[in-house]
């Protein structure tokens, strides 16, 4: 016990002194989930509108003017014809376009339809639509207004969020955050760590000791689970402080979950780290590795459900999609270990596994 | 130049011969492109959606029909009971839940114009906003396809207060137009954008720890006693990779092509030229990150924290518009910003070099300041 | 004449926050000198010949090497020596070859020169048949001489080498001197650091750096002479002693 703890000490020294690396390990977490909390956002809002109105009419101005009016939409150009609203869309000037026929109120004088052309940039499919969507409901309530003819009636959605009234993106997408920023640290510190060694040839020395391949690699562990932790800690604060992320559940129930996920992480990177031998490896396994496939895969920012089924069966591997769900859950639907017991038991299973398989690859080196 | 040549070439060697970084730096990009971009999709498919209809007339059950009709729900559960339902939600078992209130077709009836309660578990993130989308627009499709069946009932109920231009008759068509992306396929949106994400995360990864591995072993030093200049050293050392990263976007571009079908309607000339001077961006930001620190340990982790700022401000996977007012400032120093919105209007919107003219300068101002501030930095000797 | 004083210091002088490393050493290497710059390991050898290589910026003090200023002629310092450091010198991934066209090329050599001249080196060197081999796969000793070879490849008039000789064994360190010798002999000056004492006789003049300082500089004879005894040995330890008595 004294060789480990004589390890653990080694190992607390080594992170204190490299105060470049402890900085950005505990400030990260922090600075991103503020500077993500904002960015991730999908909202839809402050539409640049390009109005394309051959021959403006009261009807047509009437209409402009609703557009303009409502906090949707930022008119950017009108043009007399739509020859120049290619440039604007590949611009990025114009993300949408209403395009009236000529002649527009003459036509519904005479009782002919008159025709709009609502043209968004689809682009992205998703907020293409929303866009349109907007400006539709706009015209549409004109055209209700006119004569109460419009084509159809009105089924209208009254929308509830269940469990997050408030809906703000960033209480949907901080917790995924936390998990994401987490993994990648914790896979990137125990990857490095092992394989630095190995380079330097301080690993000869640790073998030569007494110490069993089992003690080393929890010696190496447990300090990065400590920053971690304040880590995780700093983030839940954040979280609260910043963003107003309500804690429905129980903290502590969070708190230790946290720890298992960042254990899972740690694990991961020592399974890394004891397959290869050259840091450079180490670290960029670890970081391409992680990083795009936490980002695209836990469900943190792309629902799981969208995926194709090999792919949402894949992300079962992610450990990050776990850790996603149990936060969201426990922070907004303020759920407890009743429902969350499956979840944290993979978690468990994970890292007892990736521990494993880790001193495992240790002994075959050895040999 | 022979400086910068006997130098790149060497690297060019080191390269090669790290076969773990080679297969890295190739294969994990097209694993990830192939595998990822199946991922990265906000479309939503057979959400589990639990229907309540209190009404129980062909109206509502027509609209029940066309929920399941859409493709993108299944209907896990009906029943009268709210309760059950909300269960169904609470346990994860329903996604959204449909309340169809009893009155449903007679207020459509008597008020053109009825109420259905949607009630989204907002767990799922973004997803919810887009299940909420989704069934509005099932909702709205809907409602103008009944005005015909409806209109009937309907004609008796003129009000004369409201008959404008020959009441009944006057309508507005409004057409809907989906540019650049007719077919509605997520995978167009996001190919580009992940092979943006992979070549940047690469060259940056690459020139970041090289210089801080040369420090560490020492084989630094030895260049540094040698007469070649600083500008020569840095074009030296990064050109390799700057090749290696242009080699990558061919790739990726190929596949994105051949597997995914993602549009190439603008100039590849023209996008291999501003990969080239982005290129010169990112490895100029890891050239600067590996020359203020000491081990590879922290170039990676500084690396890693700045990418990852990039990388999520940069519109790559959620639109700079739906940022707040100062984040997007901030996104304007973003050159990863810059890069996406050229790269996606080159592929999918088949812009030119006039349309890129603003964001393409802006990284032309960056690549000059990177590569200044690095040769700048980077010190032969200790003061 | 600057034309025969290849290295010249005086009161040179470099500190890290308020360690003294070098400490206002006053010096002379005369052209095709073999210079042994001697010293216990943290001495300051090292530290002096960085700021000779200008790889260091000094404190205080003046130094020219080549005829040219250390603060503001660096890089012309730099065309005109080669050096070999400590603690590597050759690409261990590349092959010898390669390793020749690489620096050949740093320093301006046009191929032919190169080729010509690292066709020549392995010759003398008799390493022909390694000439693709990857330096890895070089033993240790092979390795150095490589590295001095390829320190010489652009003729500089001034070498540098900084503990060439370490965990090598004792016949290829003589075989080793016997290059510098060669070297010397053709006219370059041979600046060597070292912590062997006995590699003290090869040398024509040599410094002995205590703590800092230089503690004594001349001829081995001289110095032998000087302390009374007949081993560098024994001339290092009786330098050092006050330093490690009077531990300040």
């Amino acid at each position: 016990m004294n060789a480990l703890r004589g390890l653990l000490a080694k190992e607390v020294r080594h992170i204190l002194r490299d105060r470049r690396t402890l900085a950005v390990v505990v400030l990260m977490p922090v600075v991103q989930v503020i500077l993500f909390g904002f960015a991730i956002r999908t909202d839809v809002k402050d539409i640049r509108l390009a109005i394309v109105d051959p021959s403006p009419d009261h009807v047509t101005l009437e209409i402009r003017h609703r557009l303009e009016a409502s906090e949707a939409f930022r008119t950017v150009a009108v043009l007399p014809t739509t020859d120049a609203l290619d440039g604007l869309f590949q611009r990025g000037s114009a993300q949408e376009a209403v395009v009236f026929e000529p002649q527009f109120a003459t036509r519904l004088a005479r009782g002919l339809p008159a025709r709009v052309q609502i043209i968004a940039d689809a682009t992205e499919p998703n907020t293409g639509s929303t866009r349109q969507n907007y400006a539709l409901a706009v015209i549409r309530a004109y055209e209700r207004e006119l004569g109460g003819a419009a084509p159809g009636v009105s089924i209208v959605p009254r929308m509830r969020m269940r469990f997050d009234p408030t809906a703000e993106s960033s209480h949907l997408f901080v917790p995924g955050l936390m998990a994401f920023v987490l993994t990648i640290i914790s896979a990137l510190m125990t990857a490095i760590s092992l394989t630095r060694e190995k380079e330097t040839g301080t690993m000869e020395a640790l073998l030569v000791s007494p110490l069993r391949p089992w003690q080393i690699i929890v010696g190496k562990v447990l300090p990065y689970l400590a920053i971690g932790f304040v880590s995780v800690i700093l983030v839940i604060i954040e979280a609260r402080l910043v963003f107003q992320v309500p804690l429905r559940g129980s903290l502590s129930l969070l708190l230790f979950e946290g720890l298992l996920f960042i254990l899972v992480s740690l694990s991961l990177g020592m399974l890394i780290s004891s397959r290869t031998s050259s840091q450079r490896v180490a670290m960029m396994g670890a970081m391409l590795g992680t990083m795009l496939p936490t980002m695209l895969l836990s469900g943190f920012i792309f629902p799981i459900e969208s995926m194709p089924e090999i792919l949402q069966w894949v992300s079962n591997v992610i450990p990050a999609k776990w850790f996603v769900t149990i936060a969201r859950s426990i922070m907004l639907k303020g759920v407890g270990l009743e429902y969350l017991w499956p979840q944290t038991l993979v978690l468990c299973g994970m890292a007892l596994v990736l521990l494993t398989l880790s001193t495992r690859s240790f002994h075959i080196r050895l040999e | 130049m022979r400086e910068i040549l006997a130098l790149a070439w060497a690297e060019v060697l080191h390269v090669v011969r790290d076969k773990a970084t080679l297969a890295q730096v190739i294969m994990v990009p097209v694993v990830q492109l192939l595998v990822l971009s199946n991922a990265a999709t906000f479309t939503i498919r057979e959400t589990p959606a639990y229907i309540v209809d209190l009404d129980r007339t062909p109206t509502s059950r027509g609209l029940v029909s066309r929920f399941t009709a859409s493709g993108h729900f299944q209907i896990t559960g009906a029943s009268v009971s709210a309760d059950l339902a909300n269960d169904a939600l609470l346990r994860g078992n329903a996604t959204l839940v449909v309340i169809i209130p009893a009155d449903f077709e007679k207020s459509l009836v008597r008020n053109a114009h009825a109420e259905v309660l949607l009630s989204v578990n907002a767990e799922k993130g973004s997803a919810a906003g887009i299940v909420q989308s989704y069934a509005s627009d099932i909702m709205a499709d809907y409602g103008r396809e009944l005005g015909a069946d409806l209109r009937p009932s309907r004609a008796t109920v003129v009000d004369p207060n409201r008959a404008g231009p020959r009441a009944g008759v006057a309508r507005i068509e409004g057409r809907v137009r989906s540019w650049y992306n007719p077919t509605v396929n997520y995978k167009h949106y996001m190919v580009p954008g992940i092979l943006v994400a992979l070549v940047t995360l690469i060259s940056t990864l690459l020139s970041a720890q090289n210089i801080a591995r040369e420090k560490e072993i020492g084989t630094l030093e030895q260049l540094n006693v040698t007469p070649i200049t600083k500008g020569q050293f840095i074009t030296a050392k990064l050109l390799p990779f700057w090749v290696l990263a242009m080699a990558d976007l061919g790739i990726g571009l190929l596949i994105g092509w051949s597997v995914f079908g993602v549009p190439m309607r603008g100039s590849l000339l023209l996008l291999f030229g501003a990969t080239g001077i982005y290129l010169v961006v990112t490895l100029g930001i890891g050239l600067l990150i590996s020359s203020h620190v000491e081990t590879q340990q922290q170039a990676m982790f500084v690396t890693f924290f700045i990418m990852m700022i990039y990388l999520l401000m940069s519109g790559l996977f959620t639109p700079v518009d739906s940022m707040p007012h100062w984040v997007q400032v901030a996104a304007e120093f973003n050159p990863v910003r810059h890069f996406v919105s050229i790269a996606r209007a080159i592929l999918i919107k088949g812009a030119g070099l006039a349309e890129i003219a603003r964001p393409l300068i802006i990284l032309v101002v960056f690549a000059v300041a990177m590569f200044w501030l690095a040769v700048g930095q980077y010190r032969k000797r200790t003061a | 004449m600057s034309e025969d004083i290849a290295i010249r210091a005086e009161e040179l002088t470099r500190m890290f926050g308020s360690f003294t490393a070098v400490d206002h050493i006053t010096l002379e290497v005369r052209a095709g000198e073999i210079f042994g710059f001697l010293g216990a390991n943290g001495a300051g050898k090292t530290t002096a010949m960085r700021m000779f290589t200008g790889l260091l910026e000094p404190s205080s003090g003046t130094a020219q090497v080549a005829g040219h200023d250390v603060y503001t002629g660096s890089e012309a310092i730099k065309r005109a020596i080669g050096y070999m450091s400590q603690r590597f010198s050759l690409y261990e991934d590349l092959t010898v070859r390669e390793n020749i066209r690489l620096y050949g090329g740093i320093y301006g050599l046009p191929d032919r020169e190169i080729r010509a001249r690292g066709e020549q080196m392995l010759a003398r060197l008799g390493m022909e048949q390694s000439a693709d081999t990857q330096v890895r796969a070089i033993p240790l000793g092979w390795r150095q001489k490589l590295s001095f070879s390829v320190a010489l490849l652009h003729r500089p008039r001034i070498v540098f080498l900084d503990e060439p000789t370490g965990g090598v064994d004792p016949i290829t360190r003589r075989q080793f001197w016997e290059m510098i010798y060669q070297t010397a002999a053709e006219g370059t000056t041979v600046l060597v650091t070292t912590h062997y004492m006995d590699e003290a006789e090869y040398c024509d003049r040599i410094s002995i750096m205590v703590t800092g300082r230089i503690g004594a500089m001349g001829t081995p004879a001289e110095l032998k002479r000087e302390f009374g005894t007949d081993s560098m040995d024994e001339v290092f330890v009786r330098l050092a002693r006050p330093a490690t008595a009077g531990a300040a």
